[in-house]
């Protein structure tokens, strides 16, 4: 059964305390009609697909800023794959060089918000890749 | 002064000289603000300050209410110090940065640890993957610590260390280095960050629950007043809760409110305010509103000294004054066209310097892109060196006092601070203000309304929402050696083959005995990081005793 609102999850894993970006975005994508899930800090990957899984949700938004992201991110796309979850739509931001945003694009991060994107650019984005009734 | 002639005097001038030229020439807008969404008039006079007192609200340098800086002579004496935060992959590399930046002239330390050590884990816990050495550098045992000041002379340094939850482990750990250097304790300069609360407001590296988190730091007070008497026992931070998207008012407010809940729990267990107080320090944020920056500064300086003289009743001349580090706001640089980011911290790092900072550190342009290559740190000490030797805004005491709008700014602030703290007193103070989520959420309306004030354009940030261009891409960026993680891993097996068991458990029963006591917890630490037990095995310890903090969030 297809849902009429889109159901977003923004997860912080790691250990990165900076939480003013998810947070952000999380109250842009609120207002934008959205029903949006908040994770809190230091999140395993372990602990992200099981609330994914828990709240059943369309999208995955990652933020790391601690420079972790090439070790979380391919970890919990691994995890999406074996547990047949690859349809839930995963993007990404933080502080994120340019060479590693494309070898994140090719493992399967659909897109990297970095610094200074326009939450509205965001809302688009996932309304335009995620199908609703 | 006589208001009543200046009072019509300016009724004349806004009835007709600036009437003309508004009829003719509006505004650029309906409404100014500061950085802060503060509304600025378009004009500022002696009506400004009608009722404020030069020798009470303002007064002399160096004495109370110290609004005008903490020293009678500011940098006419000596120059703030140039303090780059730095620190990355392992002891070796961070070692090789800090003798680099003293060698080009930087005149304190401030060392940067990863996040794992910042929450106490070691390198070869299951948390740690992915994440040993990358914001700053990895520590596990003294014999991390030891390489890490490996031929720096402890005497001759003053050391800042970013660490929170913890700092009595760290704190320890230079101790330990510096009496194997031969230098003892009462020695040492330098500064740990120890300020628990911004972290659940923040920065999020906590690990145990408040109660127990704000005993480990009144042990701290206590321990360090008898033996590391030139030692800042707490850096109250402000800037991370800017960071997070606080406005200033809120930066100085929070701040300070947290400042009051430390020296309280200092009190209530029986330290004397004049004892512990001159050492407390501050941390703040220089952001870009060059004006309501400087004014902030001043008005955080009178309402502390304030503080600790009404509500405290410090008698110490040293215990009033506020003495600050400043970091400029890495949350306003871009990562777009990064090269702008150098005059974006020249402004701030000025800020800073003419609201009279103690120490500074200018952030490098590459920030919003990884961490600073060594050349971007270059030009961003380099900024400081400028401002302090060719711009000539330190040869004077306070320039900007006496300004009309810098000196009702200063006012309004104060104002305004005073009137957060009254709130946060009547929720219980700020610990519980925190538990309330109060504190959070007022900075989470001002991070959301900065963010929507960008994306309408009412905010122009130059390169992202304005006067963009081609992109070109940023080179020789830094990247953390991905070894790093391993070799730590094996340097920990080391350090834990060679040393000699027995003692390290005996030395982390103590601790645990101690932890469960009232006892003062620093001498127990001191020991078991002697006998090399790791930090995660003493926080562990600590753990067991004091429990987890979960944070509850609400969005």
């Amino acid at each position: 059964m297809k849902k009429s609102r889109i159901r977003v999850l923004v997860a912080k894993p790691g250990l990165d305390g900076h939480d003013r970006g998810a947070k952000v975005i999380a109250r842009a994508l609120r207002d934008a009609g959205m029903e949006v899930i908040y994770t809190g800090l230091r999140q395993t990957p372990e602990q992200i697909i099981e609330t994914a899984v828990q709240e059943d949700v369309d999208v995955i938004g990652l933020s790391i800023l601690s420079g972790a992201h090439m070790y979380i991110f391919p970890k919990i796309i691994q995890m999406l794959e074996e547990k047949d979850m690859s349809d839930i739509l995963v993007i990404a931001g933080g502080i994120i060089p340019n060479e590693d945003i494309e070898e994140l694009k090719k493992i399967g991060i659909r897109e990297i918000f970095t610094p200074g994107t326009d939450t509205k650019k965001i809302v688009e984005f996932i309304k335009s890749h995620v199908a609703v009734a | 002064m006589d208001y009543k002639q200046i009072k019509e005097a300016k009724k004349q001038w806004s009835d007709n000289t600036l009437k003309k030229i508004l009829d003719r020439f509006p505004e650029r807008k309906d409404k100014f603000v500061t950085g802060s969404n503060k509304e600025v008039k378009g004009l500022y006079d002696p009506l400004d300050l009608e009722n404020i007192n030069y020798l009470e609200d303002i007064g002399y340098p160096g004495d109370y209410p110290y609004t005008r800086g903490v020293q009678p002579t500011m940098y006419r004496g000596r120059l703030w110090t140039m303090r780059q935060y730095a620190g990355f992959g392992d002891a070796e590399e961070s070692n090789r940065r800090y003798k680099y930046l003293l060698k080009n002239g930087q005149t304190g330390l401030s060392i940067a640890f990863d996040l794992p050590t910042q929450i106490g884990y070691d390198s070869d816990h299951s948390m740690s993957h992915g994440e040993v050495g990358k914001v700053g550098v990895a520590i596990d045992s003294l014999k991390d610590m030891e390489i890490l000041f490996e031929g720096i002379p402890l005497e001759k340094v003053s050391t800042s260390m970013t660490i929170n939850a913890p700092a009595a482990v760290l704190l320890a750990m230079y101790i330990a280095v510096a009496e194997k250097q031969g230098v003892s304790a009462d020695k040492l300069n330098g500064t740990i960050q120890n300020d628990i609360l911004k972290e659940y407001i923040a920065r999020g590296t906590y690990i145990f629950p408040p109660l127990p988190s704000m005993r480990l730091i009144t042990d701290i007070f206590d321990y360090c007043s008898k033996n590391l008497p030139k030692w800042n026992t707490i850096s109250i931070s402000g800037y991370h809760i800017r960071e997070a998207g606080s406005t200033a008012i809120q930066e100085i407010a929070f701040t300070l409110a947290n400042g009051i809940a430390y020296v309280d729990a200092a009190v209530k267990k029986g330290l004397d305010v004049d004892k512990f107080a001159p050492r407390l320090s501050f941390f703040f944020n220089a952001h870009n509103d060059l004006f309501e920056e400087v004014a902030k500064f001043r008005a955080a300086r009178k309402l502390w000294a304030k503080i600790m003289k009404e509500r405290f009743g410090a008698k110490n001349p040293k215990s009033l004054m506020l003495r600050f580090h400043t970091q400029t706001a890495g949350c306003t640089l871009t990562a777009q066209q990064p090269d702008n980011n150098i005059i974006r911290v020249t402004l701030q790092a000025l800020a800073a310097v003419l609201g009279g900072t103690q120490s500074l550190h200018t952030n490098s342009r590459d920030e919003a892109l990884s961490l600073p290559s060594q050349k971007s740190v270059r030009i961003a000490l380099r900024t400081q060196q400028v401002i302090a030797h060719e711009s000539g805004v330190t040869e004077t005491v306070d320039p900007l006092a006496g300004s009309f709008y810098i000196e009702k700014t200063t006012r309004e602030i104060e104002d305004a601070v005073m009137d957060y703290i009254n709130q946060i007193d009547k929720l219980g103070g700020a610990p519980k203000a925190i538990e309330k989520g109060f504190i959070q959420k007022e900075i989470q309306n001002s991070a959301y309304d900065y963010q929507k004030d960008v994306e309408d354009k009412k905010r122009v940030v130059v390169g992202v929402n304005q006067f963009q261009s081609e992109e070109e891409t940023m080179k020789d960026l830094l990247k953390v050696n991905p070894k790093i993680e391993k070799q730590q891993i094996k340097k920990l097996e080391e350090v834990k083959i060679s040393r000699k068991e027995n003692e390290v458990k005996e030395k982390l029963n103590d601790l645990k005995e101690a932890a469960n006591s009232d006892k003062n917890v620093m001498p127990f630490i001191l020991e078991c990081v002697k006998s090399y037990a790791t930090l995660g095995e003493v926080c562990d310890q600590l753990r067991d005793i004091f429990g987890e903090y979960k944070d509850s969030i609400k969005i």
